[in-house]
C-alpha cells in the first residue's frame, strides 16, 4: 500500500494531481446543491411574487 | 441623418458607404473639439514606455529583447483604456439609440466609428513607436518593421475591441470588464505584432507574420464590425 | 415530431427531464471514473521513460480535451440562441461556462504537476498550456459578463455574441502560440516526446474522458434545472411537477 502511495517517487506529483481533480468535482457537486436548494427555496417562498432579485 | 430606406443593393452599398462616411465624419470632428482627452492616451503611452526600464534595468542588450514587446503591449494598454469613448458618450445621451434607427445599416456606422476611433487613438501610437524604440536602443530597420506591425495591428485593436466596448455598455464595472474580455482577445495580435520585430532582429524573414497581420486586419475588418452592431443592438433593448 | 422538439424547447418541461436524466450521467461518470482508475493504476504497465509519474496522463488529457470540448459544446447552445432567440439554449450555454472553467484550470494544474517531474518545470510556454491558460480567460470574461448583467435575457444574447467571437478566436490564439513557441525554441523545453502508449494505457485513458465527458455532461444539466428554477421563479409550473417531491 505504501509502495503505491509513493507512485515510485512522484506520489506528491500524481496525488496532487488527483487530489486537485477530486476536490474540484466534489467542490462543484455541493455548489451545486447549494445553489439548487437557494433557487427551490426563494422560488417556492416568493409564490407568484416577484422576488427582489438578489440572484439570477 | 435623412435619405429614405434603401431598396435594392446598389442602394444598400451606397446607404453603407454613406453611413460609413458620416460617422467617421462626426466621431472625428467630436474627437477635434476633445483633443485633450486624446492627449491624454498618448501621453499614457509615454508614460507606460519609460516605466518599463525603471521597472527594470538601464542595461542596453536587456533594452533591446525587451523592447518590441514592451512597446507592443503598451499599444494594448493605451488601446484599451481609449476604448469606451467608442460608445458611451453616444449611448449615455442617446445618439446611438439614433443612430441604430437611422435608415443607415448600424455595421455600416460601427465601421466608420471604429476608423475614426483608430485614426484618432491608433494612428497617433504607431507615429509615435519610433520615438518610444529611440530609448530602447532599436535601429532604423527594427523601427520601420515596428512601426509596420502597429500600423497593421492597431487597427485590428480597434476592431476587436469594439465588440468588447459594445457588450459592456451600461454593464455594472465595465471598466475592469471590458479589459477581461478584450485582451484575451489581442493574444494574436499581440504575438504577430512584436514577433515581427523579433524575426526581424533574428535575421528571418517579416514578410510572414505581416501577412498574417494584414490577413487578420482584413478579416476583423469583414466580421467585427457586424459583431459590435449586434451588440450595440443588444444594449440598446 | 417537430413538435415534440418544440415542448422540450421550453425551460419548463426541460427542467424535470434534466433533473431526472443528470443522475443518470453522474452514476455513469462514477463507474466509468473507477473502471478507468482500475485500468489506469492496477492494469496498465509502468512507463519506461516517465515512470509512476505518466499516470498523470489519465486526468490531464481528459481536463485538457474537455476544457476544450465544453467551449465548443458552449458556442454551439450560443449560436442556437441568437439565430433562433431560444431561452433554453441560451441557459444551457450559461450551464456550461463554469464546468468548462473547472476543466481548464484542473488541466492547468495537473499540466503543472506532471510537467515538473518529466520538464523539470512546474510551468513551460507550451503552446497547449498557454492556449489553455487563455481559454481560461475566455471563460472568465463570458462569467463575469454574465455576473455584470442584470437584465438575463440581455445577459443571454451578450454572452452568445462574446462565446462566438471568442470561439473563432481560439484556433487563430492556438496557431499564434505555437507560431510564437517555434520562433523562441531555444528558451523551452521540447514537448513533443510523448510516451508511447501501452494499449491499457490508452483504454485506461479513454474511460477517463468519458467519465468526464459524463460528469460535464451531468454538471451542465444540474446547473441549468437550477437556472430555470432561478430565472422561471414564481412562475406556476413549479408547483405540479412531481420530479419536484422530496428535493426540499
Amino acid at each position: 500500500m505504501n509502495e503505491f502511495l509513493a507512485m515510485g517517487g512522484y506520489g506528491w506529483y500524481v496525488w496532487m494531481a488527483y487530489g486537485a481533480c477530486a476536490l474540484a468535482i466534489l467542490a462543484e457537486a455541493l455548489a451545486l446543491r447549494s445553489r439548487r436548494r437557494r433557487a427551490l427555496e426563494t422560488a417556492l417562498a416568493s409564490g407568484d411574487a416577484v422576488s427582489s432579485g438578489d440572484r439570477r | 441623418m435623412s435619405g429614405a430606406r434603401p431598396q435594392d443593393a446598389d442602394g444598400e452599398r451606397d446607404g453603407a458607404l454613406a453611413g460609413l462616411a458620416w460617422a467617421l465624419a462626426r466621431d472625428l470632428r467630436i474627437a477635434l473639439r476633445t483633443r485633450s482627452e486624446l492627449a491624454v492616451i498618448v501621453a499614457f503611452y509615454a508614460v507606460v514606455v519609460t516605466l518599463f526600464p525603471l521597472a527594470t534595468t538601464p542595461d542596453r542588450n536587456t533594452l533591446l529583447t525587451l523592447g518590441p514587446g514592451v512597446l507592443w503591449v503598451s499599444a494594448l494598454l493605451a488601446s484599451l483604456l481609449s476604448l469606451p469613448r467608442l460608445f458611451a458618450a453616444d449611448f449615455a445621451d442617446g445618439t446611438l439609440e439614433q443612430m441604430a434607427l437611422s435608415p443607415w445599416p448600424l455595421p455600416a456606422i460601427v465601421s466608420g466609428k471604429i476608423a475614426a476611433h483608430w485614426l484618432t487613438t491608433g494612428l497617433p501610437v504607431v507615429l509615435l513607436a519610433p520615438l518610444a524604440a529611440l530609448p530602447y536602443g532599436l535601429d532604423g530597420d527594427a523601427i520601420g518593421v515596428l512601426g509596420a506591425s502597429l500600423a497593421l495591428g492597431t487597427p485590428i485593436l480597434s476592431l476587436l475591441g469594439a465588440i468588447g466596448a459594445a457588450l459592456t455598455l451600461g454593464v455594472r464595472g465595465a471598466g475592469g470588464l471590458l479589459a477581461l474580455l478584450v485582451l484575451p482577445l489581442y493574444v494574436p495580435v499581440l504575438i504577430f505584432g512584436a514577433g515581427a520585430v523579433d524575426a526581424f532582429r533574428a535575421g528571418l524573414g517579416v514578410d510572414a507574420n505581416l501577412s498574417l497581420l494584414g490577413a487578420g486586419l482584413i478579416a476583423a475588418a469583414v466580421g467585427a464590425p457586424f459583431a459590435a452592431a449586434a451588440a450595440v443592438r443588444i444594449a440598446l433593448d | 415530431m417537430a413538435n415534440s422538439w418544440y415542448r422540450y424547447a421550453s425551460p419548463a418541461s426541460f427542467h424535470p427531464v434534466a433533473l431526472r436524466l443528470a443522475p443518470v450521467f453522474a452514476l455513469a461518470a462514477a463507474i466509468l471514473a473507477i473502471a478507468g482508475l482500475y485500468v489506469g493504476f492496477v492494469v496498465a504497465p509502468t512507463d519506461a521513460t516517465q515512470g509512476e509519474a505518466y499516470r498523470i496522463i489519465y486526468v490531464h488529457v481528459p481536463t485538457a480535451w474537455m476544457a476544450m470540448f465544453v467551449y465548443l459544446v458552449m458556442a454551439f447552445w450560443s449560436a442556437l440562441a441568437l439565430g433562433f432567440n431560444t431561452r433554453l439554449s441560451a441557459m444551457m450555454a450559461q450551464a456550461l461556462a463554469p464546468t468548462g472553467a473547472i476543466m481548464a484550470a484542473l488541466a492547468l494544474w495537473t499540466g503543472a504537476f506532471w510537467g515538473r517531474p518529466t520538464w523539470g518545470t512546474y510551468w513551460a510556454w507550451d503552446a497547449r498550456m498557454t492556449s489553455t491558460l487563455i481559454l481560461l480567460f475566455l471563460y472568465f470574461g463570458v462569467m463575469a459578463l454574465r455576473g455584470a448583467i442584470d437584465d438575463p435575457r440581455r445577459a443571454d444574447r451578450a454572452c452568445a455574441i462574446l462565446t462566438l467571437v471568442g470561439a473563432v478566436n481560439v484556433p487563430i490564439i492556438y496557431f499564434s502560440v505555437r507560431w510564437w513557441n517555434t520562433l523562441h525554441q531555444g528558451a523551452s523545453v521540447s514537448l513533443t516526446a510523448a510516451p508511447t502508449m501501452a494499449k491499457t494505457m490508452l483504454a485506461g485513458m479513454l474511460l477517463m474522458t468519458f467519465a468526464a465527458w459524463a460528469w460535464c455532461i451531468a454538471a451542465a444539466l444540474w446547473r441549468v434545472c437550477a437556472i430555470v428554477v432561478e430565472r422561471e421563479r414564481g412562475a406556476s409550473w413549479l408547483a405540479p411537477d412531481p420530479a419536484l417531491k422530496g428535493v426540499t
